[in-house]
């Protein structure tokens, strides 16, 4: 189907043409279209086609109460909706000066490192079926699954968890929880062998993945690449290390990079933050039982809740790189202005064109994957 | 103390191809469970936010999940037959939810004033080509299927977002209180007043349980937005008695509050009367008098009595652009709230006020004009186009026990005028007040006043005949009466009055066993085994009130119906006399908001009347 704004290009007589990845393709997270032009198999050209997940989020928000929101936040990115929650409660308690109970930051962190999980496990999939390893998909998928039970269990959604408010979370965890974190982490680390010979080190994955997509560190920096794809190009930034939030300082933890800056190095960054996320996790379970405390500080009625006149730029680093809620209000019942800046926002335009670029037809899809671009972070 | 985290390499050696032999290794498969689970029932989690179940009877229909619904996804639907009593905030309303909208937040459930509303344990909902409407459902506590899945997510104190805590009220302590009629109330400041407005749900059970109707939800919402002047406007729209009302009314709008079901009601008085001590007394008199009609009509109405349904009625009248005067028997306009409610509830000078207020708008009221004996109803008939009584119940009902007809033996309602007109009572070192309404209570509490600046002691005993449980005067007038050493006791019927030497010595009291018999009539069963005395020189009934109705003429009571006592009118005021309304006291409810809202009432009735008049004239 071709979109209603596509213009027929008219290319000189030589052998280009052109395709459409998506609006609807399994290689993408979502409706989202890529126009290439190609030569033989070659790219030529790609572009990048936003618009057929357009919600208006941001505009929807500045119609809805301060604590309606909740609900539509996580809505932005699927796979990791839990930084979502997250940003925007922490933008919303800057603006109202709201102290979050200790406790509360300690959940915060729980659920970040498990939506991370998920969301890695699920990039793995995605990758592995943009190569033809649709194994390894039904494993990452299988996996996530048990990440999602865990949610169900500590907030009552599995996929939409609508559990952190402005000032903290709305329960706490229920009787045995942690014990049953503690033992899917246990899986989760006696799977990894499984999907290094499955697929990490799988020659077929090694050979598709390496040298394909090259990102070198300059070219992204310029770009404003941020997260795991930064990082497989060398550079150490993690908003977690960089501009603490939470209690990340209060974790040991390390930052993955690879230097390559290739589609196999990204994959491999991913994976190693998976363990990275599981050490978090773990620390989390320790220190829990012993910090007090209520989850939450007390709100105002939630249709009578102005929030202070200000405005409040909030960063988190997300599966997908820094993501961040610009928020602005004007003293009002609603915000006067929200804006997210969604990682995947650079990926999916910007750097996608230009790792495209050259690329051969087949690897599109791995390129996207690989940079884990989330549409519904573009189209918001 | 933890280092920073540092960077690191992965540990993937990819390089390593492994040995030949190594894809064997993949036959442990076969061997081990599958990675992917077995498609099987699984029970949701405990706190899983499913299909909405709804406790039909602790609803009230108040509508808050519906407001904090993000998605639209609530409507509520009235509901044949359920039950709806607007005096106790409950509405035969429900929600009915629109799953094609709903998206399981649950804010629906931690907002819920009653808790009634709660989430489900069951997975799936879907439906067939036939019954697509099946996605919109009227959930009741069988959930959408009617099978029986567990409860989900509820409210606990945790995710509870509703604030149950009121405000504390600043209050004079019982010893700086006691021997002066200063007010014992100081009000709310701004900072109090706003966070006490923003427990608000606006449900507007509030608005429907007032007598009058007030505004309550939208003057609550202007206080919490900092506008106490806009509140005010919205409080004049339908009291003209809102700084009154905001002292001493007696607040059925509280005991409807839905925030009230499990906390403490939101302070809906005291932030009526946080607004108008707030707003200059001259923007207050601009506000009233705003819709006040630019023409004349050339009507004219007179008004007997200048009480609070007499001045709602004139404030009405007057802005419809008739020309009012009320005739008022007293020095003063307020009626029973200047010359019933101490001055410690009610400061003088607050009802000085509201007067004003409504004189500036063109009211004309002849003080110390008695109808009956400075001017007859005959005349009024013939200068007015119509006649409003509101007279209100100035005659202090007796007991008519032995003892009763010594003149130490007074009505409540007169010493309460006494002390109105600013005089100080002659109050004995010993009394005794039978009654146990707020009237008990005043008289009660006035005389301790007296009698600590004459003895430096409270010596008072009430006596009631009903019990704690069903006590008439309000918790807190009680509470506040003990604190100021007054004895308050229940279930004492009075027997005797005991007088010595012309003079009283005390009452004699038997406790009471029953109030009402079998057919629900007052008939009180007394038990004479224990009887008790109770010291006091001085007896006061507050048992109640009745209208003086001789300054209407014998030709006039005659052409009138009664019914036991009661002048007899329709649900616009009017009589059974073509000319004459009435208002009131002296022929509904007993407060002051009450007789707003038949001030209000006649009021509209007499506008009708004489705007038909116009078009047929």
């Amino acid at each position: 189907m071709r979109p209603e704004n596509y213009q027929a290009r008219s290319h000189p007589p030589s052998h280009e043409y052109e395709l459409f990845i998506g609006p609807n393709h399994p290689g993408i997270e979502g409706n989202y279209a890529f126009k290439l032009r190609l030569h033989g198999d070659r790219v030529i050209e790609g572009k990048a086609d936003a618009g057929y997940l357009h919600r208006g989020f941001e505009k929807l928000m500045e119609g809805r109460l301060w604590i309606q929101n909740i609900a539509l936040v996580p809505r932005i990115c699927v796979p990791d909706p839990v930084p979502m929650e997250v940003s925007y409660s922490l933008a919303v308690e800057e603006l109202c000066g709201l102290e979050v109970p200790e406790r509360a930051q300690w959940l915060r962190v729980l659920q970040l490192e498990l939506s991370r999980i998920a969301a890695h496990l699920f990039t793995f999939g995605g990758h592995a079926s943009t190569t033809g390893m649709y194994t390894n998909m039904f494993w990452g998928v299988a996996d996530r699954d048990r990440i999602l039970d865990l949610f169900e269990e500590l907030s009552g959604g599995r996929v939409y968890h609508i559990f952190n408010i402005p000032g903290g979370v709305r329960r706490d965890v229920p009787p045995g929880f942690l014990g049953r974190v503690a033992a899917t982490m246990d899986y989760l680390e006696s799977r990894l062998p499984d999907y290094d010979n499955l697929f990490f080190r799988n020659q077929v994955l090694v050979d598709r993945a390496k040298g394909v997509g090259v990102l070198d560190q300059e070219t992204a920096l310029e770009l404003g690449v941020t997260g795991p794809n930064l990082r497989a190009t060398g550079l150490a930034f993690d908003v977690r290390r960089d501009d603490p939030y939470l209690v990340y300082d209060q974790l040991e933890f390390d930052i993955p990079t690879e230097s390559a800056g290739d589609a196999y190095a990204r994959t491999l960054v991913r994976r190693a933050e998976l363990v990275q996320s599981i050490r978090i996790v773990r620390q989390v379970i320790e220190r829990l039982p012993e910090i007090p405390g209520p989850v939450r500080a007390p709100i105002p009625n939630p249709l009578a809740w102005k929030v202070p006149a200000g405005e409040a730029y909030t960063r988190v680093e997300s599966s997908k790189g820094e993501l961040a809620w610009y928020v602005v209000s004007d003293g009002g019942e609603k915000p006067y202005r929200v804006h997210v800046r969604g990682a995947s926002m650079m990926h999916a335009v910007q750097v996608l064109e230009h790792l495209a670029r050259g690329a051969r037809i087949e690897d599109v899809a791995q390129i996207m994957f690989t940079l884990d671009a989330c549409p519904p972070e573009v189209d918001r | 103390m933890t280092g920073k985290p540092k960077a690191r390499r992965s540990e993937v050696r990819y390089e390593d191809r492994g040995s030949l032999l190594a894809p064997l290794k993949n036959l442990q498969f076969l061997f081990r469970p599958p990675v992917t689970e077995p498609l099987e029932p699984r029970p949701a989690a405990e706190i899983y936010r499913g299909f909405h179940l709804n406790d039909w009877n602790a609803c009230i229909g108040c509508g808050s999940c519906q407001k904090v619904c993000d998605n639209a996804a609530i409507t509520m639907v009235h509901v044949p037959g359920a039950p709806e009593d607007p005096v106790k905030g409950i509405r035969p309303l429900r929600p009915a939810i629109d799953y094609g909208r709903c998206c399981w937040c649950a804010l629906c459930v931690d907002i819920c004033p009653t808790s009634a509303i709660k989430l489900s344990r069951e997975y799936v909902h879907t439906c067939t080509q036939e019954e697509i409407d099946s996605y919109f459902v009227l959930p009741d506590e069988h959930g959408i299927h009617g099978t029986p899945y567990p409860l989900g997510w509820t409210k606990t104190p945790t995710n509870d977002l509703l604030d149950l805590e009121r405000q504390p009220m600043p209050e004079l302590p019982p010893e700086e209180r006691v021997d002066n009629f200063q007010e014992m109330v100081l009000g709310y400041d701004d900072q109090q007043a706003i966070i006490e407005a923003s427990r608000c749900v606006q449900c507007g059970m509030c608005h429907d349980a007032c007598p009058t109707h007030m505004h309550a939800p939208e003057y609550i919402r202007a206080i919490w937005r900092g506008e106490p002047e806009e509140a005010v406007r919205w409080m004049y729209r339908t009291n003209p008695f809102s700084q009154v009302c905001g002292r001493v009314c007696t607040h059925r709008c509280e005991a409807a509050c839905s925030i009230g079901r499990r906390g403490e009601p939101v302070a809906i008085r005291w932030l009526k009367r946080y607004a108008t001590d707030r707003v200059p007394h001259e923007r207050i008199k601009a506000i009233a008098a705003e819709g006040k009609a630019d023409y004349v009509t050339g009507r004219s109405v007179a008004i007997v009595g200048a009480g609070p349904a007499g001045l709602t009625a004139a404030y009405d009248l007057v802005k419809k652009g008739h020309r009012v005067v009320v005739f008022e028997a007293q020095p003063k306009a307020g009626g029973m709230t200047r010359y019933g409610i101490p001055y410690y509830r009610l400061p003088e000078e607050i009802l000085d006020r509201e007067v004003e207020v409504i004189e500036s708008l063109g009211v004309e009221i002849r003080y110390n004009t008695r109808v009956g004996r400075d001017v007859t109803m005959e005349a009024l008939r013939e200068e007015f186009d119509a006649v409003v009584l509101a007279i209100g119940l100035q005659m202090g009902r007796s007991t008519r026990i032995p003892g009763s007809e010594h003149e130490d033996v007074k009505r409540a309602v007169d010493l309460l005028r006494e002390a109105g007109e600013g005089r100080a009572l002659d109050v004995p070192q010993t009394a005794v007040v039978i009654g146990g309404g707020n009237v008990a209570m005043d008289i009660a509490r006035t005389m301790a006043r007296f009698q600590m600046q004459k003895y430096g002691e409270v010596r008072i005993t009430v006596v009631a005949l009903e019990d704690f449980d069903h006590f008439l005067a309000d918790p807190v007038e009680v509470k506040e009466a003990r604190e100021e050493g007054i004895e308050i006791l229940d279930s004492r019927g009075p027997r005797e009055v005991v007088i010595e030497d012309g003079r009283i010595k005390g009452l004699v009291t038997w406790r009471v066993k029953s109030i009402f018999d079998e057919k629900g009539r007052f008939a009180p069963e007394l038990d004479p085994e224990d009887e008790r005395f109770h010291e006091g020189e001085w007896v006061v009934e507050a048992i109640g009130q009745m209208a003086d109705m001789s300054l209407l003429g014998e030709d006039l009571i005659e052409q009138l119906e009664w019914v036991r006592g009661r002048l007899q009118v329709d649900e616009e005021g009017r009589t059974a006399v073509p000319w004459l309304w009435a208002a009131g006291d002296d022929v509904h409810g007993p407060d002051v908001v009450h007789a707003v809202a038949d001030g209000h009432r006649v009021a509209a009735s007499i506008d009708a009347c004489l705007t038909q008049l116009e078009k047929t004239a």
